[in-house]
């Protein structure tokens, strides 16, 4: 198993040195500016300004409570949902602005798809869980839906342990496979941005190390936001990287120079781990 | 030392007093129903399920009694579920500030409020405006009754429903409504289920209620503007009557219906467990 493990990362690594210069090239598809988030009164996110490019993989860093969370669920306006929270400024997605209140927040959600920290399946079969996002947007066929069920689980790469048992309840499934079934729910819907909060700390080493390969898979179509605590998966994982402090983007770049060249020195103290 | 020495000594004290107490509410439980199996199994026959109640003197049963409270329960449920559902549904995902709170509030009064005075509401707004007793009078008492413990029940499963579920259906560009109907009901049905059947089986072993408003019946009905026969009415009127027979009619009807109502109980903890343990 740990002889995997590290063939997997060096594949991760062969494949990162090749795609060193992916976040200069690629277009915008997020665009935040000037963004303030409120809790109530206390402020939580001071005008964050950043460009998540196209079919990359943008991580967030920072040390808990610097609002890289609170900024994921701007992008889907998961914040809606509690009275008392609110989002001053632009993001615009494809240039639309995500956060008029024109734009209803389910349709946003279907563009835009998030994963969470702990799995979180429904309490209904492995096959409902992928069809319930499936149909709440499209009349699909019998045959279609069996076909996108197939197609998502194969991306999520749980296809061959669960196409035996579709029907059982997704509830037990391991941690790991839990976890790749609600990746597979959230692609299923072909959303164009994936939003990954924290998506491999209820994880073990191993489930990570595939989720992870998911992940650099699964930028070839979508563009992708992670969260994490873990900063070697930031190094591993992303092309970009931003830093978080106290609800302030202290630094944005390339991943490479992000871990390689800090610009801030709060940048070096924190990946060196100096604190945090 | 001294000090410990008398730690233990009160650590005793406490435990024999406990042990003493526990052991009198067991013994209590123990002689109930021991009265209860002694006294309802002799009088217990398939007569008392096959016959309905008879005049004194010639052996009747409990049939028409049986089938009266399972009618009255069933409709009373029946009304009361849907509501209650959706009540509950209400409270916990959509009722905020003081309105809410005051619905609580008053659900909360209507759970513990004298089951004899739900009997004279219905009555006041059932019986006496209209034809007079009946089997629908009865129902509407058992609904009341049944009501606010479903309000409960709904709203508390669905508190308990973690966050990050419905954050996730959310996060899939779900309505309120299909979070609510798909995912939310589905991971508290249970418990809700559960909630469901306890009030199920209070309801079945209430006498107050239905004493003025379903008043009781001697012979067969199944007319739902008549009044009808119910196994604790039937048992509270035979109990008290100068004939040999009746008494022990009331006795088997007695056991008939506790365990009706533990075999409820024993159902809504199967219905939990499997899931109690799946959600962690």
């Amino acid at each position: 198993m740990n002889i995997e493990l590290s063939e997997m990362s060096e594949q991760l690594r062969q494949r990162r040195a090749a795609a060193i210069d992916d976040g200069r090239e690629a277009a915008t598809k997020i665009s935040i500016e000037a963004l303030d988030f409120f809790y109530g009164d206390s402020k939580a996110l001071h005008t964050i300004d950043m460009k998540i490019p196209e079919k990359r993989v943008t991580a967030m860093i920072g040390p808990s409570g610097c609002g890289k969370s609170t900024l994921l669920r701007v992008l889907n306006r998961m914040y809606d949902l509690y009275p008392g929270q609110k989002a001053v400024g632009k993001v615009l997605l494809d240039g639309e602005d995500i956060l008029s209140p024109d734009v209803p927040a389910a349709a946003l959600r279907r563009r835009v798809g998030m994963v969470f920290q702990k799995p979180t399946p429904f309490p209904m079969s492995i096959r409902d869980n992928i069809a319930f996002g499936i149909k709440l947007g499209e009349r699909v066929s019998k045959s279609e839906l069996d076909d996108r069920i197939e197609w998502s689980l194969t991306k999520a790469a749980l296809w061959n342990e669960v196409k035996d048992r579709l029907h059982s309840s997704a509830v037990g499934l391991s941690g790991g496979q839990q976890q790749r079934l609600c990746i597979a729910r959230t692609v299923a819907v072909k959303p164009e941005v994936v939003l990954l909060d924290e998506p491999t700390s209820a994880l073990d080493p191993i489930s990570t190390a595939r989720i992870e390969e998911l992940i650099d898979e699964l930028k070839s179509e979508f563009t992708i936001v992670i969260v994490t605590h873990n900063m070697q998966q930031a190094a591993r994982c992303s092309d970009m990287t931003g830093f978080f402090l106290l609800g302030k983007l202290i630094e944005f770049g390339q991943t490479s120079d992000i871990f390689t060249a800090p610009k801030d020195e709060r940048t070096q103290d924190y990946i060196t781990g100096r604190f945090g | 030392m001294k000090m410990l020495d008398r730690r233990l000594l009160t650590d005793r004290i406490v435990r024999i007093v406990a042990s003493i107490l526990a052991l009198l509410a067991l013994v209590l439980l123990a002689w109930i129903l021991w009265t209860l199996v002694w006294r309802g199994a002799t009088a217990l026959s398939l007569s008392v399920f096959t016959e309905p109640t008879m005049p004194p003197g010639r052996n009747g049963g409990l049939a028409n009694a049986v089938v009266g409270s399972l009618i009255q329960v069933a409709i009373g449920l029946a009304i009361a579920t849907p509501i209650g559902l959706l009540a509950g549904t209400w409270l916990a995902e959509v009722g905020r500030g003081r309105f809410a709170d005051a619905v609580r509030f008053v659900n909360d009064v209507l759970l513990s409020a004298p089951s004899i005075l739900i009997g004279l509401f219905v009555y006041e707004l059932l019986v006496k405006p209209f034809a007079g007793f009946s089997a629908i009078a009865g129902s509407a008492a058992l609904a009341v009754l049944i009501l606010p413990v479903v309000v409960r029940a709904t709203e508390d499963m669905l508190r308990l429903v973690p966050g990050s579920l419905r954050e996730a259906a959310f996060a899939l560009g779900a309505s309120h409504h299909s979070v609510v109907v798909h995912v939310l009901w589905r991971a508290a049905r249970a418990g809700i289920v559960t909630g469901i059947l306890l009030a199920v089986a209070r309801a079945a072993g209430e006498t107050a209620p239905l004493l003025f408003t379903s008043l009781g019946n001697l012979g067969w009905s199944f007319d739902l503007d008549k009044p009808m026969a119910s196994l604790p009415v039937t048992i509270y009127q035979y109990a008290g009557s100068p004939f040999d027979e009746w008494v022990a009619l009331a006795w088997a009807g007695a056991l008939v219906i506790t365990v009706g109502v533990l075999a409820l109980n024993i159902l809504s903890r199967v219905v939990l467990a499997p899931r109690g343990k799946a959600s962690k």
